[in-house]
């Protein structure tokens, strides 16, 4: 299979469930705390004309005030800490965060040192966990399927308290 | 070796307290108040580039720390080839722990200026007489008398945060403000943070402060076996990671003292190559969306992502890490060579076109233009590498003045611009990439039969430098192997240098076009802070 065909098949899987979810699309925003730049380089494949991800209904924002959900990469170096934080609070609840990358996982190779914080878990709740050094453009839609799912159950849980 | 390293032991005969040659690496331990002289004559006299300083602590075995001056000596070329050996100078001087500091030579070789900083923060050793003193790569929140480099320290130490300041430049006058920007971006990058000072558009003046995604990539090193450092090497600057792992490799196969097979060679300049392609496939996407030609930069998006395909099929991976390994590869890429030959042809003729269209838009020009110039002294003062020097009238280029790998088998030539603006930095990398295509395509048809790795089981003790040319330009690794472990590594990444520049790149220059010039620049965070 293509990854043109692969595309358009998960694509349209992602589109459904954001329909559903969201009605029309669902916002981004990535933050990198500490990455290799590895990550980044797949997160902007995203937006490439092979992969096209904003015709699924996914956009990548440039503000975590617009964002659904914060797509963080790297082990979150202690130089980072506060600026995640300061974003993770500048987003509007609901909200969704995924790790994306072996660092954000658990620190990856970077570990938990004096500098690196070993993983994006320590500091934030994260909701989906998006393997990979870096994890392929593929590996990232599948994971923000996975964590449509989850913001679904939050959303329901969330009436259920009101 | 060279009329360099000659010089240097004619001239400072009473200051040299020993010399050690290895390769093409001279090193001259010296006098500690004889270093800033001798760096001053290798840097203004002959002309030596200033390309790392660093330090060892050497407390444990001969009881000081010791910091290294590192100087490429490069001689005249002639019809576009290295004639004469090139080599490396290695200056060294002691520093006794109870009297933690030497002379700054900022004031005298403005490239210099980081490093001392750098050393400062994590050695604890103080560059007396820095023009600049303040806090590089730990933060303001970081406790004193806690250096991360020293032996002494555990990695596994998290210092408490403490209350301090950070005191920015200020500019001040009638209708001035500032502008501040990051660490977090609206784009998908890394994170830093530039604070503008401007009246109305123009810049008056720029800084930068970054540091955020530091990691502690060199005491990391010391902490692990060198079949995991491989893979850490590959992951300092993730788009560079084919020139970082090379240059690491290089460095301890040198200590190792062997040769790899030449197939290995032949397939690591691929490697290297295809690395290039995407990495200015990105720039230069990055240039076209930044001055809003969206056409342009789809369009070298979708080149790159053709290359990153390519990558996977050939290697597995799209950055195309896990390749290589202390050795030589841990892959053979031979039955390989026709889709790659098969793709480039058609990846070349699509390129020439976008070029063409690139460069006779009137918009794109427009913008590119004049636009974010770095003249040729402030390029070799502050010495600025890679496609940003060489678009400024400097000729280097370590694939051809450090031969390594199959390079020296190859022919290929080394575009250099004179204008330093984003125009010539864009037409370098274009040129660039033609010779890349080329450079593949030569190593696929003279790929060696045999091996594709050596064994290197026993390394002894014993230090050696690594280096490649990075799509960014010149990445050295000095490594020091004792007991069969990693002593020290010194990684310099090629935007350790670069981002001195873009300070003054800006000025002049409208807030508007900053993007464009840090695009045209290409500078890694990743590599920098590490």
């Amino acid at each position: 299979m293509t990854v043109e065909t692969e595309i358009e098949i998960m694509g349209q899987h992602l589109n459904e469930r954001i329909k559903k979810i969201f009605g029309r699309s669902l916002h981004i925003r990535e933050v990198d705390a500490g990455s290799c730049n590895g990550c980044e380089v797949e997160v902007n494949a995203l937006s490439n004309p092979i992969y096209d991800i904003e015709r699924f209904g996914l956009h990548i924002v440039a503000s975590p005030r617009h964002a659904d959900m914060l797509l963080v990469t790297g082990p979150v170096t202690r130089n980072m800490e506060l600026a995640l934080l300061k974003t993770y609070n500048a987003t509007p609840e609901p909200k969704l965060v995924a790790a994306m990358g072996s660092c954000a996982c658990n620190g990856g190779i970077f570990g938990n040192t004096y500098a690196s914080g070993g993983g994006v878990d320590k500091f934030l709740p994260v909701d989906v966990y998006i393997p990979g050094c870096p994890p392929r453009p593929q590996a990232v839609i599948f994971g923000l399927m996975v964590a449509l799912d989850k913001f679904d159950q939050k959303i329901k849980r969330m009436e259920v308290k009101a | 070796m060279n009329e360099h390293t000659d010089a240097v032991r004619k001239d400072f005969k009473s200051e040299i307290l020993d010399e050690n040659i290895s390769g093409s690496e001279t090193y001259f331990r010296v006098k500690e108040d004889a270093a800033v002289r001798i760096c001053d004559q290798l840097y203004h006299r002959m002309d030596c580039a200033l390309v790392s300083i660093f330090a060892t602590d050497r407390r444990k075995k001969e009881g000081c720390f010791r910091i290294h001056y590192l100087f490429s000596s490069e001689n005249q070329l002639q019809n576009d080839r290295v004639q004469t050996a090139n080599g490396f100078i290695i200056i060294q001087i002691d520093i006794a722990e109870n009297a933690p500091h030497f002379h700054s030579v900022t004031s005298r070789v403005p490239a210099a200026n980081w490093y001392e900083r750098e050393i400062q923060d994590m050695f604890g050793l103080i560059p007396v007489g820095h023009p600049d003193p303040r806090r590089l790569v730990n933060f303001e929140d970081w406790p004193p008398k806690s250096y991360p480099l020293r032996k002494d320290f555990d990695i596994r130490t998290k210092p408490e945060r403490v209350k301090g300041e950070y005191t920015y430049r200020r500019v001040e006058g009638e209708g001035v403000y500032e502008i501040l920007v990051g660490p977090v971006h609206a784009g998908v990058i890394e994170p830093g943070h530039f604070r503008f000072s401007v009246a109305g558009e123009p810049v008056l003046n720029l800084e930068i402060r970054h540091f955020y995604t530091h990691k502690g990539v060199e005491k990391l090193f010391e902490n692990i076996t060198l079949d995991k450092a491989v893979f850490l090497a590959e992951r300092i600057s993730g788009d560079n990671s084919v020139a970082h792992v090379v240059a690491f490799c290089q460095a301890v196969e040198k200590i190792a003292g062997v040769d790899i097979p030449p197939r290995a060679r032949y397939v690591r300049t691929i490697l290297m190559e295809l690395e290039r392609l995407y990495n200015h496939l990105g720039d230069i996407a990055g240039i076209a969306t930044d001055v809003a030609y969206a056409f342009g930069a789809a369009h070298a998006n979708l080149l790159k992502e053709e290359i990153l395909q390519l990558n996977e099929i050939v290697t597995g991976s799209r950055l195309l890490r896990g390749m290589n390994t202390i050795g030589g590869v841990r892959r053979d890429i031979g039955d390989k060579k026709d889709i790659i030959s098969q793709k480039l042809s058609a990846f070349r003729n699509d390129f020439r076109e976008l070029m063409d269209l690139l460069f006779a838009s009137p918009s794109v020009a427009d913008r590119i233009e004049t636009t974010g110039r770095i003249y040729n002294d402030i390029a070799k003062g502050l010495h600025v590498v890679g496609p940003a020097a060489r678009a400024s009238g400097i000729d280097r280029d370590t694939r051809r003045d450090h031969p390594y790998a199959a390079y020296p088998d190859l022919k290929f030539k080394v575009p250099v611009l004179k204008a330093g603006d984003v125009n010539a930095r864009t037409r370098v990398r274009a040129d660039e990439v033609y010779e890349s295509i080329g450079i593949i395509e030569q190593a696929l048809s003279r790929l060696p039969d045999g091996d594709i790795k050596i064994s290197v089981k026993e390394i002894h003790d014993g230090y050696a430098l690594g280096y490649t040319e990075a799509p960014r330009g010149e990445t050295l690794y000095w490594v020091m192997i004792e007991n069969n472990r990693i002593e020290r590594c010194k990684v310099r990444d090629p935007s350790f240098c670069n981002w001195l520049a873009i300070e003054y790149a800006v000025l002049d220059n409208i807030v508007p076009d900053f993007p464009i010039i840090n695009k045209s620049l290409s500078l890694s965070y990743s590599g920098n802070d590490m």
